[in-house]
């Protein structure tokens, strides 16, 4: 009923409007610019309510929830700051952020050069060079729960395809993803797997945007492939790189779904990442504020990492962000 | 610069780029001596995946172990079918995406029209909320909105995993960049003709919008089908199992069942690897406009 009014409203709301330029359309008397509010915010607003409602409030909520000692049911108490204490000494945390700490120096390095070489490679015109796009980018399309299961199949220590090649060439069986100081290893191979797609291309875009004259340029000055490599295109993908690899480094810290569907944590915990730890402490522990507590703390260090990189690329005058 | 991206292939086609195959001239053997056993590799969790759904349960755990079965089977996928609620799961996710999708799509681009283009009171602010949720991660959420979910009584039904596909901020977001970046001078002959806004929206602006619309449908395409997270947490009820948690769940269930997996495997994968080639320039427009975003 009331959305109906609106609609009414809304339509004659332009009639005003209607024989005047469009610097006129700012709105004049206090009847127009009423009419305008509610145009505008009937466009806006369905949207709105559910973005905000689904992150500020929760977001707001979730601070207040850190403050206090929580299992979902019985009555909350207040702790103050007692979470965040907490966070310092807990030495399963402390491990949770190592092993997340591992898993990021692994992947972020591995995935940014990777996209980097591969969009080198895929950026010319070749027979086949469609079906090798296609083939390294699919993966793309993968859900965490359908890699899990091809992780465990294809580093399985009996019959998995890892451990048949390694034994076609004579070298030793691993335990891949059984034994804690490779699993980890094993998920991020996947990660990359899966995640190839996206680096290669953003700078396959990048590469696009690099002025052909300056190739030629350094074409005509005798640079070699080499050469022309190092000293024109790197330079020029240089923001891309500041940007891809912070954009590399959030996700690396929110790591979760690869853990879920291969490790669950293990073995022995060695790959129990922050958000693991999360969420085994907020949904199997029900300890809803001190899980809050964590997940403000990850919120402070996404934070941390993002502004430091912009305002070292802005000071560097690289123009990532 | 972003919406640049959308209406441009960040694929190299032929023209530009023939100046890096002149030098080596007929050698491109060389190229493909190097791409084709990456991609290979690529292919092959993929390849593994659809064979291992064909081959019979006695193969697989055989010694040594074989790249390629003898025979093949669909015992697995009948097995699956007969043991596991995969049509049910299959059927959800269908449900997810599509509501999904088209909510995206409608209220995303309500929404971007209105603060590309109309002027209230309150649009700077609104706007600013809108983007300074996308800083906001997911991981924050997760547990204010259980709690949230669980007092309305959408726990363990299809709608809680429904409810955080309606908008987002980067639909919001995807679609005033790409508004802002149409010339408005049609839009306000439309009006001088009597036109509404939400009759110049429908009619003009909407038709012009495809190549935004088809990112933002993309884009949440793959995030509520392949969604885990949210689902995990938010639903314990088998009958409502998305199609990922239900394959998760039956990994668990059925862990030396390989066949039975991998047949899971496909259905929950070969819908979008389909669509994936098919519509592979508009996901890799979609990829780059999502990393550029920032």
């Amino acid at each position: 009923m009331a959305s109906t009014t609106a609609g009414v409203r809304r339509r004659s709301a332009l009639l005003p409007q209607a024989h005047a330029p469009r610097a006129a359309t700012r709105p004049g008397s206090r009847k127009e610019r009423r009419r305008a509010g509610i145009q505008g915010w009937g466009f806006v607003a369905p949207a709105l309510l559910i973005v905000l409602g689904l992150s500020i409030f929760p977001a707001v909520w979730a601070f207040w929830l850190s403050l206090q000692s929580w299992d979902g049911f019985s009555t909350p108490t207040w702790v103050g700051l007692g979470n965040y204490q907490a966070m310092v000494t807990d030495a399963a945390l402390r491990d949770a952020v190592g092993h997340t700490i591992l898993y990021t120096v692994l992947f972020v390095p591995a995935s940014v050069l990777l996209g980097m070489a591969l969009a080198l490679l895929l950026n010319r015109t070749l027979p086949l060079i469609g079906v090798y796009r296609t083939a390294i980018f699919v993966p793309f399309v993968a859900s965490a729960a359908a890699t899990g299961i091809l992780t465990t199949y294809l580093f399985n220590p009996q019959f998995g395809l890892a451990n048949t090649v390694l034994r076609a060439l004579h070298l030793p069986q691993q335990g891949w993803l059984e034994d804690p100081s490779q699993a980890m290893v094993v998920i991020t191979l996947m990660s990359l797997w899966g995640q190839a797609a996206f680096t290669t291309v953003i700078y396959l875009a990048a590469l696009q945007d690099i002025p052909v004259e300056l190739l030629e340029a350094a074409r005509i000055d005798g640079a070699n492939r080499w050469q022309s490599f190092w000293h024109v295109t790197f330079p020029q993908l240089a923001p891309v790189t500041v940007f891809v690899t912070v954009w590399q480094v959030i996700g690396a810290i929110q790591l979760f779904d690869l853990v879920y569907t291969t490790t669950r944590g293990g073995p022995l915990d060695a790959t129990q990442t922050i958000v693991y730890y999360l969420w085994q402490t907020a949904f199997k522990s029900l300890e809803f504020g001190y899980a809050s507590a964590v997940a403000y703390g990850l919120f402070a260090v996404t934070l941390v990492i993002t502004g430091g990189v912009v305002l070292y690329s802005r000071r560097a005058k690289v123009e990532a962000f | 610069m972003a919406v640049q991206m959308l209406s441009r292939s960040p694929v190299p086609d032929a023209p530009d780029d023939i100046r890096l195959t002149r030098r080596g001239g007929r050698r491109h053997w060389w190229w493909h001596v190097l791409l084709a056993p990456i991609a290979l590799l690529f292919a092959l969790p993929f390849i593994q995946m659809f064979l291992t759904a064909l081959t019979p349960a006695s193969e697989i755990n055989k010694f040594p172990p074989r790249l390629f079965p003898t025979t093949l089977t669909l015992d697995g996928f009948e097995k699956l079918f007969a043991e596991s609620d995969i049509l049910r799961w299959l059927l959800n996710t269908a449900i997810v995406s599509a509501v999904g999708v088209t909510a995206h799509l409608v209220l995303c681009s309500l929404a971007g029209y209105g603060f590309a283009r109309l002027r209230f009171p309150g649009r700077t602010f609104g706007f600013f909320a809108v983007v300074a949720t996308i800083m906001i991660p997911t991981q924050l959420l997760m547990v204010p909105t259980y709690v949230m979910f669980a007092r309305v009584g959408l726990i363990d039904t299809l709608g809680a995993a429904i409810v955080p596909w309606l908008a987002s901020a980067f639909g919001i977001f995807l679609m005033r960049q790409f508004f802002l970046s149409l010339p408005a001078e049609l839009e306000e002959a439309a009006v001088l003709d009597g036109c509404s806004r939400l009759q110049v929206f429908g009619r003009i602006v909407l038709p012009l919008a495809k190549p935004a619309l088809a990112t933002l449908a993309i884009f949440t395409l793959l995030g509520s089908w392949n969604d885990l997270v949210w689902p995990l947490i938010a639903i314990n009820d088998p009958a409502s199992f998305t199609l990922q948690l239900g394959i998760t769940n039956f990994q668990g269930d059925r862990r030396t069942d390989w066949s039975l997996l991998m047949a899971g495997n496909v259905v929950a994968t070969l819908p979008l690897i389909l669509f994936f080639v098919i519509a592979q320039r508009q996901f890799i427009a979609t990829m780059t406009f999502s990393g550029l975003k920032g």
